[in-house]
């Protein structure tokens, strides 16, 4: 049983393994091991278009785990009051949001936008004035992006920070309100400080989720490259040793991130 | 201690989330919908319509539509044999301080990129990873990438995780007066195990193949990088469709008939897992 069980351990982490391993590698290529070098880094880390699809990946992480935390906790806390059929109706959705295959998120996401576009930019081209010039043509990227993205992750926020919000001692906040509190400040003194570590959790994971995205992003991206996208437009073409190193740096990302939240979560307030 | 404001204040908190998923989740399905019984413009793209004609033509797919709900079922199993012993071992054979990392062990991977770790199978199943250890060990002509094979383990690799954890928790829950009144009745082990063990694990080994099937049905990184164009899955005619030849009526008709095989299995699940008045919360953290 044991031995079954390590034998899973390292079916499961050997390959993370090797990738890191690789992204090592002082060769030319990529699967032929020649002695110890961290250059690749340094080669990836210069080349203009990984930085290019780093940034857009980093703004779009950071823009969706700030707004998917934010929603995710303004729904934790409002559904709390909410009973009955809209309850049922809401915790569907958020079920459907965390289930649904990326794929299906990167479809409608693309088929709404790029319906709404095709209303938007004739009317911005007529109502436009003149004296800015030349209209400006709304075309998807990083905002598209990051809507598909905060979709997606608000629903697993609220689920993380409403298991916090349950936790969360009522009688402090009923003694607040008695004692005058007014909604605002109970929220900012009494509910954030017990709540904070779940919707910083939230955030990190979200982040994660959001950097290492690909699906979603390949369906919305437009003309934009986010690293994924560049990985895996990369891989096609061939396997080099700046493709191991990139990987190597993106899965250490998600590692610290995730094990900064998973102590979060862990903490009792 | 309800105040009059509150009702106003509970619309305003959910307010963004609802109208969030109104206009990027609910409304997109049913232009998808909509889409799916229009025509294909000259150029590309969606011309009104309503005709069946992109329903009709579903077979023109049909080798995506076998492939995934031959691979799917296959790998959920895969995935499940694997992962049921070591859920059981984490649940049952472990003090609860080891549990928690042993636990927290599985759970990692899953949360890294899953283009990273598939791509990892690309190296390690290529031309220079196994085939190459093999041919040094005097088997030769071994091709592993761009096969079924490669696909089923690139499934059971980035699914695994997701599958331990429900049947972990249904696991753990087990009342062990159970087990021991089992074992005083004179059961042997293996008894146990056939006829309380694995029917109370039930729910939880259900949960877990239905989320990695759904999965599954939607998987486009696997094939695209293990199958390499031979062994394509429905999600790749999609990325096809959608992105490069452009056929959004098309595509929509394959997402719409992808959606309702979905949404068949989960309404089953229901059926058959949940009784009325009964319900079970799992998270993956």
């Amino acid at each position: 049983m044991r031995l079954y069980a390590l034998l899973v351990y390292l079916f499961l982490y050997i390959p993370i393994g090797i990738i890191v391993l690789f992204s090592f590698n002082a060769g030319r290529h990529a699967s032929e091991l020649q002695g110890f070098s961290t250059k690749w880094f340094g080669i990836a880390l210069s080349n203009p278009f990984v930085m290019d699809a780093l940034k857009t990946s980093l703004i779009v992480a950071a823009t969706t785990a700030l707004l998917s935390s934010i929603m995710g906790t303004m729904a934790a806390l409002g559904l709390q009051n909410v009973r009955g059929l809209l309850r049922m109706i809401f915790d569907s959705l958020i079920y459907i949001a965390i289930m649904i295959p990326g794929i299906v998120f990167g479809i409608a996401t693309l088929v709404a936008l790029a319906t709404a576009l095709d209303f938007i930019n004739p009317l911005l081209k007529i109502l436009w004035p003149v004296v800015l010039g030349e209209a400006p043509r709304l075309k998807l990227g990083l905002i598209s992006i990051t809507c598909a993205h905060t979709l997606w992750t608000t629903a697993l926020a609220t689920v993380i920070i409403r298991a916090r919000v349950q936790g969360m001692d009522r009688s402090l906040i009923e003694a607040s309100m008695d004692l005058y509190a007014t909604p605002w400040r109970t929220f900012y003194q009494v509910t954030l400080p017990q709540i904070f570590p779940g919707i910083l959790a939230a955030a990190l994971l979200n982040f994660t989720l959001s950097f290492d995205d690909f699906i979603i992003a390949f369906f919305v991206a437009g003309g934009r490259t986010s690293l994924p996208i560049y990985v895996f437009a990369s891989i096609r073409r061939g396997i080099t040793p700046e493709i191991n190193a990139i990987a190597a740096m993106m899965l250490i990302v998600s590692l610290t991130l995730l094990f900064a939240s998973q102590g979060l979560l862990r903490k009792r307030t | 201690m309800i105040r009059k404001s509150s009702s106003h204040l509970t619309t305003l908190l959910i307010a963004p989330m609802a109208i969030w998923m109104v206009v990027l989740l609910i409304l997109p399905i049913l232009v998808v919908l909509v889409y799916s019984f229009g025509e294909l413009a000259e150029m590309g793209g969606y011309k009104p319509a309503f005709t069946f004609a992109q329903y009709a033509n579903l077979p023109a797919r049909l080798t995506a539509f076998k492939n995934t709900l031959m691979l799917a079922p296959v790998g959920t199993l895969a995935a499940f044999l694997i992962a049921y012993p070591l859920a059981y071992y984490l649940a049952r054979k472990v003090s609860a301080r080891r549990r928690l990392i042993l636990l927290t062990l599985v759970i990692v991977p899953f949360w890294t990129s899953f283009l990273i770790r598939t791509y990892a199978w690309m190296f390690i199943l290529g031309g220079r990873g196994i085939p190459a250890l093999l041919e040094y060990f005097g088997i030769e002509g071994v091709r592993l990438l761009n096969t079924p094979t490669a696909v089923l383990i690139g499934i059971v690799y980035g699914y695994l995780p997701l599958m331990v954890f429900p049947i972990f928790v249904s696991l753990e829950k087990l009342d062990e007066s159970l087990l021991e009144a089992s074992n005083d009745l004179g059961a042997s082990p293996v008894r146990t195990f056939l006829q309380v063990t694995l029917p109370l694990s039930l729910p939880g080994v259900a949960t877990a193949c239905m989320v990695v099937f759904i999965l599954l049905m939607g998987e486009f990184l696997i094939p695209a990088l293990l199958g390499g164009g031979k062994v394509f899955f429905i999600g790749n005619a999609l990325v096809d469709l959608f992105l490069q030849s452009r056929n959004w009526p098309f595509g929509s008709a394959v997402a719409i008939t992808l959606v309702v095989i979905m949404l068949f299995i989960v309404t089953l699940y229901m059926r058959l897992i949940f009784r009325p008045g009964k319900t079970r919360e799992v998270s993956m953290i």
